[in-house]
């Protein structure tokens, strides 16, 4: 049970670490509202009870000086400037550490657990560094009792309640309840002050008690159970054994215990002769029954109150759901498939029918997907610590501005996003944004801005990393392909395509490598991360301006709109969001560009035709091609082509079918899925045909160009 | 019939270990996730004691009593403070708005029971 809770703990904390830094964020941002404030301080101020609860001393002492601090902040004792914001931020990341090792084990590093400490220890008023967390006061039951048998003694007990009391909801006939655990209890009223009726103040307090308690527990429990009337009576506890030990009122008080021992009633403990109206009245007003059978619906409905009900389901449960949906889709297929192939001569019903059975099924699937889609706001939310980590160590300022952040994004592709992010953003900081005095050189503000968005568009998602730092730096990526062999030495690039060079396999900025980024992954592995995601990733600089990295992703990885095309007797799928328009061929729309490059022209404008069966090897790029369909196509720089495709069969979802445990990666090729008729398709990566295509193109016409030269 | 427990705090981790020592002693178990939800629910639960947080958004704990104990809902049931801080400045405000007494996080089963019956009396 308590395991469970305590993850619970751990979940709550993810929440609380993300509340916490958003709303350091915007105190970053300039934003001081006391609410902002209020609503960190509550995050922190809950990690810390929640880990005192599980005994987490080293978060508890950590989180209660950074809470002290918030506190000051708070009461406005302390102003928050940059320096303090700066080292709250600092903190706020060393606090996630330290859920991060209470939840997984590990160490911290104790150097700068110590200097933070030490840095909110300069914020902290000296009398606030009380550290002690012991539960005050609770002694009682919950002490644990000495080991050795204690003595019984008999305690002398006076409790005379003030009038204000009563307003606090304290009752003695309660108190005396618990003090009966204790041990046999003699409770002996003293209705001695008691007025006439007439003269009775209805508030006033008249009545006491004379209590007689053997017990073995020592004094401190008996006060533990008066402790919330402390001060709001009158009250004296007196042992056998205390007067023992004090010589001078000897007589005197064995007098007065031989005194109440004799005359008072010898009843047992419970129940006892108590006053009725103060007493009784609690019990004198039972609850509803009908309200108790309830209870449990009752207590359900009042768990789902409050702001955002939301319930907790393993992942796996929805993976499964996930799975048969995906099998339902297929199924639908087949099923389609079966009915075209009867020979029934009227199938309007079941068309119709038919038809209802795929928009349920596309409704589920939505839903299904619904459940897995998250904000990318905490993903963000952890790049804002990459960008503060990594400006501090390349001594360079540099803030992170996100947008979008409620744009919800499938689970897998989040926790995936994350190291291609991180090291996009290192990169940005490292390579990207300039020194700050350079930057005031050149007329830039001191500090570097990297913008993180996220957005949908037209069935994808789209995230964009831009900074506004020094830009790709063209000769030197250029210089360092050839002298790497990545392209020939007379090579003519564009703008665009030495950009993206960063992303070749084997091009390593080593030259420029700082201790930062070179951590021996290159932007190919980011690319890498982004391809296995079904997303591409591209480039895009400005010298003086800053680059932009966009990384187009699928927003499900599990189903996807397809039109299905046949290709060289083969039937494969292609991504319906990376179609703009299809049309039918016809030979006077084709144009010739040299010896073996195409073009269509498509209502005066020509685009460049790239034939899918020939790009995959599926025929030779020579042979006579009936004119089929062209799919017209967009890539993320904008540039339009035309795939040209046998014939278009149909345009369904699909599922998604992973290749990478199967062949791995295929160019060109980007997943499989299984149609109706149960056979296996290729999903196509039109983009990647076409980078494909045209990138060998290009290196056929620089050989022929060199070729020329040569002889 | 069980003594039935009205728990407001804004920690889903502290409302679920109330629930399980609660619920594991035999009380009726209700809880609220802030201020303002706890006394919207008062009526409905109308339990036999209360137990509040003091730092939530909406409405903090002294909110919560000052409201339980005012004209409106002229609550007299036991309210209990859960609070991390232990100083006395802190219990006397707590008892000026009307609370009863405090439950000191982090607490054990047993300080958290021992607490509710020198309140309630009620052992569940």
């Amino acid at each position: 049970m308590s395991g469970s809770i305590q993850d619970t703990f751990f979940e709550e904390c993810e929440e609380l670490l993300e509340a916490m830094d958003e709303g350091l964020t915007a105190v970053e941002g300039g934003d001081h509202d006391p609410e902002v404030v209020n609503a960190i301080f509550r995050a922190v101020h809950s990690i810390k009870g929640g880990a005192g609860a599980f005994g987490l001393d080293e978060l508890v002492a950590f989180a209660h000086r950074f809470e002290t601090v918030f506190d000051e902040v708070r009461n406005n004792k302390v102003e928050l400037d940059t320096k303090l914001i700066q080292l709250l931020l600092r903190c706020s990341d060393h606090l996630s550490d330290l859920v991060a090792v209470a939840r997984d084990g590990g160490t911290t590093d104790e150097e700068h657990h110590d200097a933070l400490i030490a840095g909110l220890e300069e914020y902290m008023d000296d009398e606030e560094e009380d550290l002690t967390f012991e539960p005050m006061g609770l002694g009682g039951p919950s002490v644990p009792l000495p080991l050795a048998a204690e003595e019984e003694k008999t305690y002398e007990i006076r409790f005379r309640p003030l009038k204000e009391m009563f307003g606090t909801g304290n009752e003695p006939f309660f108190l005396f309840q618990a003090l009966s655990e204790l041990g046999p209890l003699k409770v002996v009223l003293d209705e001695s002050e008691l007025p006439g009726f007439d003269a009775m103040a209805m508030d006033d307090s008249y009545l006491a008690w004379n209590l007689t308690l053997t017990s073995t527990e020592p004094k401190s429990s008996i006060e533990a159970v008066f402790e919330f009337v402390e001060g709001l009576c009158e009250l004296s506890i007196a042992s056998d054994k205390d007067a023992e030990e004090e010589e001078a009122a000897l007589a005197a008080l064995n007098a007065a215990f031989g005194v109440s021992g004799d005359d008072s009633v010898t009843d047992p403990p419970a129940p006892f002769d108590a006053p009725a109206p103060a007493v009784t009245a609690p019990e004198a007003s039972p609850q509803p029954v009908e309200k108790a059978s309830s209870a449990k619906a009752e207590s359900t409905k009042s768990e789902q109150r409050g702001p955002k009900p939301t319930l907790r389901v393993d992942l796996e449960r929805v993976d499964r759901l996930i799975n048969a949906v995906g099998e339902l889709i297929i199924n639908h297929s087949m099923l389609a498939q079966q009915i075209a192939n009867l020979d029934v001569a009227d199938l309007r019903d079941v068309e119709t029918e038919l038809e209802g059975f795929k928009n349920l099924a596309r409704d589920i699937q939505e839903g299904v997907m619904s459940i897995r889609a998250q904000p990318v706001k905490p993903l963000f939310q952890r790049m804002a610590r990459i960008v503060r980590e990594a400006s501090s160590a390349t001594n360079k300022v540099a803030k992170l501005v996100t947008e979008g952040e409620n744009t919800e994004v499938d689970k897998t592709v989040i926790e995936r996003l994350s190291d291609p992010l991180t090291h996009i953003l290192r990169n940005a900081v490292d390579h990207g944004i300039e020194k700050p005095d350079d930057r005031e050189a050149i007329g830039k503000s001191r500090t570097g801005e990297i913008r993180l968005s996220a957005s949908h568009r037209s069935g994808s998602v789209c995230i964009e990393i831009k900074d506004d730092g020094a830009g790709v730096n063209r000769p030197r990526v250029k210089q360092i392909a050839i002298e790497k062999g990545l392209i020939p030495e007379n090579a003519e690039l564009s703008d665009s395509e030495i950009d993206n060079l960063l992303f070749l396999p084997g091009f390593s900025t080593a030259k420029e490598v700082s201790n930062l980024s070179g951590r021996g992954v290159g932007m190919d592995v980011v690319k890498n991360a982004v391809t296995a995601l079904g997303g591409r990733i591209n480039i895009s600089s400005n010298p003086g301006k800053g680059s932009t990295f966009t990384i187009i992703l699928p927003l499900t990885l599990a189903v996807m709109d397809g039109m299905v095309v046949s290709v060289a007797d083969q039937t494969m799928v292609v991504p319906i969001t990376s179609i703009v328009e299809t049309m039918r061929g016809s030979d006077d729309m084709i144009n010739s560009l040299g010896a073996d490059g195409t073009l269509l022209s498509i209502r005066g404008n020509f685009v460049p035709i790239c034939d899918v069966a020939s790009a995959l090897g599926l025929r030779n790029p020579n042979s006579d091609q009936p004119p089929g369909v062209y799919l017209l196509v967009e890539t993320e720089t904008g540039q339009k082509s035309a795939l040209a495709v046998d014939d278009i069969h149909d345009q369904r979802q699909v599922v998604i079918k992973s290749l990478d445990g199967v062949c791995g990666n295929i160019p060109g090729v980007a997943a499989a899925t299984i149609l109706g008729d149960g056979k296996i398709a290729m999903i196509l990566d039109p983009e990647n045909i076409l980078a494909a295509s045209t990138s060998s193109a290009t290196f056929d016409t620089e050989r022929r160009m060199s070729n020329a030269i040569a002889s | 019939m069980k003594t039935k427990v009205l728990a407001i705090d804004d920690s889903r981790t502290i409302r679920n270990l109330l629930a399980a020592t609660l619920e594991e002693a035999g009380f009726e178990y209700h809880c609220a996730v802030d201020g303002r939800d706890g006394v919207d629910m008062y009526d409905d639960v109308a339990p036999d004691v209360v137990i509040t947080d003091i730092n939530m958004p909406n409405l903090d704990g002294f909110g919560v009593i000052e409201e339980l104990r005012g004209e409106g809902i002229n609550s007299k049931v036991p309210i209990l403070v859960l609070t991390t801080e232990s100083a006395p400045e802190m219990k006397a405000r707590a008892r000026d708005a009307g609370a009863t007494g405090w439950i000191t996080k982090p607490f054990d089963d047993q300080s958290l029971i021992f607490a509710l019956k020198r309140v309630t009396g009620a052992v569940a």
